[in-house]
């Protein structure tokens, strides 16, 4: 006998079972029309890749998720695909999303299917990526796909595998009728997954209200090392982190996924599914349904294709409309109303009750909080929900979180003992949702900040680049100018300014130049200025010149003063010279004589 | 017994010069640097960066509100930013001032692309940069950087801009807290 823990809480419903075991599973009659949500399960919606009128085969990819959490869906049967529009789908909003129409053939045609039974000779990638490309998502509730919980973090060795066959919450008997009726096909599943994984223990487990379920399991695991293992009937064992600590003591952290403890949990339908995708080559296009409630005549379970509108399923069953009074998706502690009946069946429906006013009466209404404390006695996660209700109910979200809010598993339990009849797990929804949506304002707004200071550092650089600019225009018309203004004066100097215009503009320069000077004057002391050595230049020239000529008349008329103005001469040649030797020394080639 | 006092406040004193210059040294070496207060109000404000409470952003409205300004001009923060505040600033509460505007449904800017005429003028008014564009080419605005601060809709010259209300999606649907009508006697009354 395996030991058993018992986790904290729990309560004991009604079960309700019996009125959905007393049939097999029937296959659904093919619908006029499916309605395929591109979006099924948690993560990314998928996209289209099919057109308009396209003809698809049954088992093709009609939608394909290119990057992020998500698989693809596939055509439930062969048809043609004829719209693709926002309609009703299942969701506890009742809002609509976008969905793919496909109008059957009646043909039900495979496209070309690739079964892996030798599936051990491959590697195990291979064996996760076709679970993938089956479109596998979990089926038991939340329906994260299955591929990546298959692919737990490299450090977390995952050393208990555990087949949830627990189906705790009323009602519902999906789970149950594929054990009784399907459990090789179930044990093929885990063996593939078992053989992913590659854990030391391999556990089935069912609650000891299914006998005839675990006679089968049983009878199926004979000659394997998969235990089936009976737990005590008790909501909510079927949870997750409960089944965890029935089977194993242990609690999943806080915040944590079950592979932080080496356990991992699936669901019997995702068993199937995997078996179907490896040794069939089959995709997800098909599960089991329970159809149940009072206003059904035939209730049972029914083997239905993703995307069959519920109300087909209803009418099949028996529904009868006059009793009909609230129709839940789920079973009644954590299923939700459905507003029309207009909505297709999902990889994640397990069962529709279609309930008379009798069987689910509207619930009471609220009355005030008496802490009487059973909440806190039947809470399964041990925490305590009069606080989390109290401050979820004031908006004190801070503490409700401070209180593990977040570790809510939803079951309903406490408001199912709730003598005052508070819809607690509604509270604290919606808390969780407004902490949500506060959290995602947050990090817009810090996007936001972000965002606006980066504009202001960069109109801020812009300004700064476009002042350095101008500076440097600026200066770069200042030179120009001062050039403009030497050659001026340099051509005055030359005597090359013959008309009177440049003339004048010399004049000006040179007493723009002189002003310039003046105010200038302490740098320009100690460097000669060049418009005064060329002035130099050009007198001791033209000196020489007069010079040169009273010699040469001089000695023309046989002079006595030859010898002195020859001495003259030679000094004026001195003395150009020396202006000359100036002017190169200031820099600038010396302008010749010519 | 007069030498007992002495070394008394002798002791007093040369402590009160130690510690006085532990603090100092303390005060210079650990300085903080701006007021972290602002930080605090500035990441409550909802970073609209829109003006309409009178400052040009955010943060020179949480510069305001640290000086001991008034904590009720954001309109796109709302009654949750005032009570934030409130919180954070240990003051009382106090309802929007009207005068800056009215609390509003979030919002975004969409341009009616076919209308633009390429001015970058919103462009230019944007203060996130959630405007993408270039002069004569068609702009549009990237939703999700979008604060819905109006700023855009004034400058453009065709009027092309609209501001639409943000509508929730199956996405980003969320539970709504249960809502009781009427109490239990009253139910018993009607019923009986």
């Amino acid at each position: 006998m395996t030991q058993l823990w018992d986790f904290p809480g729990g309560i004991h419903p009604e079960e309700n079972k019996l009125q959905s075991t007393g049939r097999s599973i029937r296959h659904a009659p093919l619908p006029k029309r499916l309605v395929i949500p591109l979006q099924q399960h948690i993560g990314v919606p998928a996209e289209a890749i099919v057109e308009l009128g396209q003809h698809v085969l049954k088992g093709q990819v009609i939608a394909e998720v290119s990057e992020g959490t998500g698989v693809p869906v596939h055509a439930p049967t062969s048809g043609t695909i004829e719209t693709i529009a926002r309609l009703p789908v299942p969701h506890p909003s009742g809002m609509e999303d976008w969905c793919l129409t496909l109008i059957p053939d009646g043909e039900e045609r495979w496209c070309q299917r690739n079964p892996i039974p030798d599936y051990r000779n491959l590697e195990r990638e291979a064996v996760l990526d076709a679970i993938r490309n089956a479109g596998i998502s979990g089926m038991g509730g939340a329906g994260f796909p299955t591929s990546i919980k298959l692919r737990p973090p490299r450090d977390r060795k995952v050393s208990t595998l555990i087949l949830n066959g627990a189906e705790c919450e009323p009602y519902i008997t999906a789970d149950d009728m594929s054990m009784r009726e399907r459990a090789s096909e179930i044990i093929d599943g885990l063996k593939i997954m078992a053989w992913i994984l590659r854990p030391e223990r391999c556990v089935v487990a069912i609650e000891d209200n299914k006998p005839e379920a675990i006679a089968a399991m049983q009878k199926a695991v004979e000659g394997t090392q998969i235990e089936v293992v009976t737990i005590p009937t008790k909501y909510p064992s079927g949870g997750e982190k409960q089944l965890i600590q029935i089977l194993t003591g242990m609690e999943v952290p806080s915040g944590g996924i079950p592979a932080d403890i080496g356990v991992m949990c699936q669901n019997v339908g995702t068993a199937i599914a995997v078996a179907r995708a490896i040794l069939r080559g089959e995709p997800l296009i098909s599960r089991v349904v329970t159809l149940t409630g009072e206003a059904l005549t035939e209730p049972g379970n029914v083997e239905a294709l993703i995307g069959t509108p519920i109300a087909n399923l209803l009418a099949d069953a028996g529904l009868e409309d006059v009793y009909l009074d609230r129709l839940v998706l789920g079973g009644p502690m954590m299923g939700y109303t459905l507003n029309t009946p207009d909505v297709p069946v999902v990889k994640t429906s397990n069962c529709v009750i279609a309930a008379s006013a009798r069987e689910l009466p509207a619930p009471e209404p609220e009355q005030p909080c008496i802490r009487c404390g059973m909440c806190a006695e039947a809470c399964p996660m041990e925490l305590l929900p009069q606080q989390l209700f109290w401050y979820s109910k004031a908006g004190e979200f801070e503490k409700a979180e401070h209180l593990n809010l977040f570790d809510c598993i939803e079951c309903g339990a406490c408001s199912y003992v709730c003598p005052s009849s508070i819809p607690l797990v509604q509270y604290y929804r919606a808390a969780k949702g407004e902490i949500r949506v506060q959290q995602a304002e947050q990090i817009k707004a810090d996007r936001a900040r972000e965002r606006f200071e980066a504009r202001q550092a960069r109109l801020e650089r812009e300004q700064q680049e476009k002042e350095l600019r101008r500076q440097e225009r600026a200066q770069a018309a200042a030179e120009a100018q001062a050039r403009k203004k030497a050659e001026a004066e340099q051509a005055v100097a030359q005597g090359d300014a013959k008309d009177e215009r440049a003339a004048k503009a010399a004049l000006v320069q040179e007493a723009l130049a002189r002003k310039k000077a003046k105010t200038e004057a302490p740098p320009a002391a100690d460097v000669p200025d060049r418009a005064e050595l060329e002035k130099q230049l050009a007198q001791a020239r033209s000196k020489l010149e007069t010079m040169q000529s009273m010699l040469e008349d001089a000695k023309a008329q046989q002079a006595d003063n030859v010898d002195k103005l020859e001495r003259a001469v030679a000094k004026n040649h001195e003395r150009v010279k020396r202006a000359e030797q100036a002017l190169a020394d200031a820099g600038e080639p010396a302008p010749s004589n010519e | 017994m007069w030498t007992s006092i002495l070394i008394a406040v002798l002791v007093l004193l040369a402590l009160a010069v130690v510690f006085g210059g532990l603090l100092g040294y303390a005060s210079e070496r650990f300085r903080v640097e701006g007021n972290p207060l602002v930080e605090e109000i500035d990441s409550l404000l909802p970073q609209t960066q829109c003006g309409q409470c009178g400052y040009p952003g955010c943060r020179p409205y949480a510069e305001s509100i640290a000086e001991g300004g008034p904590i009720n001009k954001c309109p796109p923060g709302g009654e949750g930013t005032i009570k934030a505040l409130a919180d954070l600033l240990d003051v009382e509460p106090e309802p929007l001032d009207a005068e800056h505007g009215v609390e509003q449904e979030k919002r975004v800017a969409v341009i009616r692309e076919d209308e633009c005429i390429g001015c970058t003028k919103c462009i230019q008014a944007c203060p996130v940069d959630a405007i993408l564009g270039s002069a004569k080419h068609m702009h549009t605005v990237i939703e999700s950087e979008c604060t819905g601060c109006d700023l855009c809709v004034e400058p453009c010259p065709v009027d092309c801009i609209d501001m639409i209300t943000v509508e929730p999606d199956i996405r980003t649907w969320t539970w709504s807290p249960p809502t009781s009508g009427i109490i239990a006697t009253d139910r018993q009354g009607a019923s009986a």
